[in-house]
């Protein structure tokens, strides 16, 4: 028989806001455990919170950028279960009135254009994190995490496969970073995609049972995770077999997922609105400030850069495919005016650097000053394009300023005709072979002994003023 | 001079005059409790060490010119779920029977600040549930006018130290009559404050919208001051509000005439004791003798009331009351296997029968199923019974009745029958529902000499008409 596979997604975001969503608690990750905490995000007795409005900000922002309504009236409800991690036992989160709701993305698909409905965002708490310690046989909690803001974005059963999934994803994904909402990481936990999904016999209307899968760390796992998810339905269903809903965990080393819990262990989450927090009325004039706030998006971008610089349509494609990447190129162009030798740093050495260290282009941190720079020593020749590459890769370490650093480690071209002359003849002289090669008329005898005059040099010498006296002196 | 027998203000006067001192005080304060404490038990934790050092650092600061408040140098009671800074606050539980808190209430650091000095925690009924301070894991509190008697609960360890003279004035907090009901009994002035006056912060909530901190002193112009210390904007409660009437002393002397004072009928009628109704009608006689017009109403909706409020207090309680897991703090059961055995043990454990009983009621309505039925009614209920008020308040100042139905019942009366102590809230719970404010004075005694509580009821931020009335009440009775 032949399925369609139909998929929803759950996905949590961690917002980027400097501190936590009901308390005044920093929300860096990393620290030591427990110090970024407070009465209020521990649940001591006694203690209230408090909504930090930029949470209500970037949820709103994300929620136009998605086309979805905005709730003018919006309430907190608490989902209350019995858990560690968890300090007051209950999670904060928004069930009856969530702060966005109906909106859609649209996503690239090989059959066109697609709307993925959006049914709802809504704000709440993240939990804190448990450290089991199997020699002790003992559980430590770190609450640093308590309380860190979450939306979670559900959409609509709208995508067919694994494909739709991820452009659906890298969308979102542009977007909220585009706002600069969160980073979106999946391997950090910035962001956290659980997928819904069903078989249904091609052609028919119902929806099939579906089952929930979690624990996907890459877009790499959740496409494997999805056509294995497929595979063990439509096996099961092949063989007569029902599908169970329940909650899957996906293990990406086996490749293979197994079933957490289903439907008949689903807790009574009890939900009821939070006393301790006021409705949250959002007013025309707020709506049209975020409105009027909102960034150039990267459709925007694309045709913008397309028309103010000459640079291929692919490095814009690349460039703009990172909000970070794009605004190093636009700040970097705009300090030196050299757009197309900007892109070619970002294109070239850049992706190169990125993919051979598996880093996401959100993490680049070269400076735009530093990178002008670096671009500047090579238009005035102060260092060869080899030179300026391994200062690069240095740049790319740790963001070093190129002219300190070129200055520190003598890396600068040796400008002394006399010196480049002397090392010219020298070389000259210690390969008579090649010498009587290119005099011969074998016109690659001149690259070995450019080579041999730059080793000489120890590549600080001008490749074109090397050429230029190794012929006139042979 | 008997320190014990001034008020807060006076003794504070009185320091400032320099014919006593703030450790003075205290130390009357400690050595009636040395004398009396035995019998009445109004405290669950006495800071004798620490109220003497702080009496003695408020005169220096009192002396310096630094304190001039009308609380400066007073020796107060707050009760055990209130949290304070370093000293132990139980909510009179065996799960927090060891928790010191690292953070002191707003309501408390607000009278701090006004130089009122700790004594230590007065004793209540377990979590705030229950009207006799008998649920309290440590014991009830007894009666200071009759010792056989309960001193009505659940803020009857502040109402009794009042009435005692163990402490110049208390705080108690009032989730559906837990100040106003324990005045009554003993004889004392509380009020609860409108919803959102007094912050909520490091009070331990226990029906979060109907929660409300407030004083029980002495007389009428002691609750005004405490108030007035008290009624803040606090950025850390979301619920609290910003206002700029909060000079409560300054309603004291006005005049009440032309005063429009409604008495809901539902009010008077079945379960009223006699002598209550009597002395309640013989208070607002002496009101409309000082030129208050009196008028007899309907108010409605009476009866459901005291469901809707069970509802509700029951069912935010039995999600406040989660993070009491044996986890991060208080009691933890020993001897467990594996995490779900130590959450069962150790709220068994800690929890005594009433809030057992009242995190049963409240996680049944909340649960799936039935949330539509109860819950959601009981807030429709409770949006009607505001909508009642609202009438009232349209022709009337304050509404004026009983505070309870009776005079104090004997100790282990109401234990074995919740469902007349839960009835016995009947005349207090409609003012949590509302969030209105309400005052209770001393008027008159019933026969065995147990004080009457009077109930004054005002509109949201009525505060000054509540404090006028009462101080006229107060004056004319003298």
């Amino acid at each position: 028989m032949e399925y369609e596979t139909v998929i929803g997604l759950e996905v949590h975001v961690e917002l980027a806001t400097r501190t936590k969503i009901f308390c005044g608690c920093s929300t860096a990750f990393g620290g030591r455990p427990n110090a970024h905490t407070c009465p209020v995000c521990t649940g001591m007795p006694g203690s209230l919170p408090v909504l930090n409005r930029q949470v209500l900000e970037y949820a709103v922002s994300v929620g136009l950028a998605m086309n979805c309504d905005i709730t003018r009236y919006c309430k907190f409800d608490r989902k209350n279960y019995f858990y560690p991690d968890n300090p007051q036992n209950y999670q904060i989160s928004q069930l009856y009135l969530p702060i966005c709701r109906e909106g859609y993305v649209e996503i690239d698909t090989s059959e066109g254009r697609k709307k993925i409905g959006i049914h709802e965002i809504h704000m709440e708490e993240d939990a804190g994190k448990l450290i089991h310690d199997p020699w002790e046989d003992c559980s430590l909690v770190d609450y640093n995490r308590s309380g860190v803001p979450l939306i979670e974005i559900v959409t609509e059963p709208d995508m067919r496969s694994a494909r739709e999934v991820i452009a659906f994803l890298d969308k979102l994904r542009l977007l909220i970073q585009y706002l600069g909402a969160s980073d979106c990481k999946l391997q950090e936990g910035s962001m956290r995609v659980d997928v819904n999904l069903s078989l249904r016999e091609k052609g028919a209307m119902a929806y099939g049972t579906r089952t929930e899968m979690k624990n996907l760390n890459s877009f790499h796992a959740i496409s494997r995770a999805i056509e294995g998810e497929r595979e063990r339905q439509a096996g099961l269903l092949e063989k007569g077999k029902t599908v169970v809903q329940e909650t899957r965990r996906w293990d990406d080393a086996e490749g293979l997922s197994h079933a957490m819990r289903s439907k008949e262990d689903a807790q009574d989450y009890r939900y009821f609105p939070d006393p301790d927090l006021v409705p949250v009325r959002i007013s025309q004039e707020y709506l049209e400030s975020l409105q009027a706030r909102q960034p150039e998006f990267r459709t925007e971008k694309m045709a913008r850069y397309k028309k103010e610089y000459d640079i291929p349509d692919y490095d814009i494609e690349i460039i703009t495919g990172s909000k970070h990447m794009a605004d190093l190129f636009e700040a970097t162009s705009a300090l030196c005016g050299q757009p197309k030798k900007v892109s070619n740093w970002l294109m070239g050495e850049t992706l190169r650097l990125l993919r051979e260290q598996e880093m996401d282009p959100q993490d680049i941190r070269v400076s735009p000053g530093h990178l002008a720079a670096l671009i500047d020593l090579v238009e005035k020749k102060e260092i060869n394009g080899n030179v300026a590459k391994t200062v690069y890769e240095v740049m790319f370490e740790r963001d070093v300023d190129p002219r300190q650093y070129v200055e520190e480690q003598g890396l600068k071209t040796v400008k002394d005709e006399g010196a480049l002359r002397r090392a010219v003849e020298e070389v000259m002289a210690q390969n008579p072979q090649s010498v009587a090669d290119y005099r011969g008329g074998k016109e690659k005898a001149l690259g070995f002994l450019v080579g041999q005059t730059m080793k000489a040099m120890k590549g600080k010498a001008d490749p074109a003023s090397v050429n230029k006296q190794l012929r006139e002196l042979l | 001079m008997e320190l014990l027998s001034l008020s807060a203000v006076e003794l504070s006067a009185a320091i400032k005059e320099g014919k006593t001192t703030a450790p003075k005080a205290m130390e009357a304060v400690l050595s009636r409790i040395d004398r009396t404490e035995g019998e009445y038990h109004c405290y669950v934790t006495i800071d004798r060490e620490g109220a003497m050092d702080r009496a003695v650092q408020v005169q220096r600061r009192i002396e310096a010119g630094v304190l001039s408040g009308p609380l400066a140098g007073v020796p107060m009671a707050v009760k055990d779920n209130l949290c304070t800074e370093g000293i132990r606050t139980t909510c009179a539980s065996l799960m927090l029977d060891n928790f010191v808190p690292a953070f002191t209430a707003e309501a408390v650091r607000n009278l701090e600040r006004a130089g009122a000095v700790l004594i230590g925690k007065t004793n209540m009924d377990e979590f705030a549930m229950g009207s006799t301070t008998e649920t309290s894991y440590y014991g009830p509190t007894r009666n200071p006018h009759d010792s056989g008697h309960v001193p009505g609960g659940s803020s009857g360890g502040s109402a009794a130290a009042v009435a005692a003279g163990e402490c110049f004035f208390a705080l108690g907090s009032d989730t559906g009559g837990s100040i106003r009901q324990p005045a009554g009994h003993c004889g004392v002035v509380g009020m609860k404050p409108t919803y959102g006056r007094v912050s909520r912060y490091g009070l331990i909530a226990y029906g979060s919208s109907l929660d409300q901190v407030g004083p029980l002193t002495k007389n009428v112009e002691d609750c005004a001051a405490v108030l007035e210390a008290i009624a803040a904007h606090d950025p850390r409660d979301s619920t609290s509000v910003r206002r700029e009437d909060n000079r409560f002393t300054d309603a004291l002397g006005e005049d009440t005439a032309g005063l429009r004072i409604g008495i809901p009928r539902d009010y008077l009628g079945e379960g009223l004791d006699e002598e209550v109704k009597a002395a309640v009608l013989r208070a607002a006689e002496m009101l409309g003798d000082r030129g208050a017009v009196l008028e007899e109403f309907d108010l409605g909706l009476v009866q459901y009331a005291i469901p809707a409020y069970y509802t509700i207090a029951s069912a935010e309680a039995s999600s406040n009351l989660e993070r009491f897991d044996g986890i991060k703090y208080g009691h933890r059961a020993q001897g467990v296997r594996g995490l779900h055995d130590m959450y069962k043990k150790t709220r068994s454990q800690g929890f005594g029968p009433e809030v057992k009983r009242r995190i049963m009621l409240g996680a049944f309505v909340l649960s799936s199923g039935y949330y539509d039925a109860y819950y959601l009614k009981a807030l429709k209920v409770k949006a009607l019974i505001k909508k009642a008020f609202d009438r009232a308040f349209a022709r009337y100042d304050l509404l004026l009745g009983p505070v309870a139905p009776t005079t104090a019942p004997k100790l282990g009366e109401s234990l074995s029958d919740p469902m007349k102590m839960y009835l016995g809230d009947i005349y207090t719970v409609s003012a949590n529902l509302a969030g209105l404010p309400a005052v209770c004075l001393p008027c008159g005694s019933g026969a065995g000499g147990l004080p009457i509580g009077l109930q004054l009821v005002g509109d949201c931020f009525q505060e000054k008409k509540l404090l006028t009335a009462a101080y006229a009440c107060e004056q004319a009775a003298k």
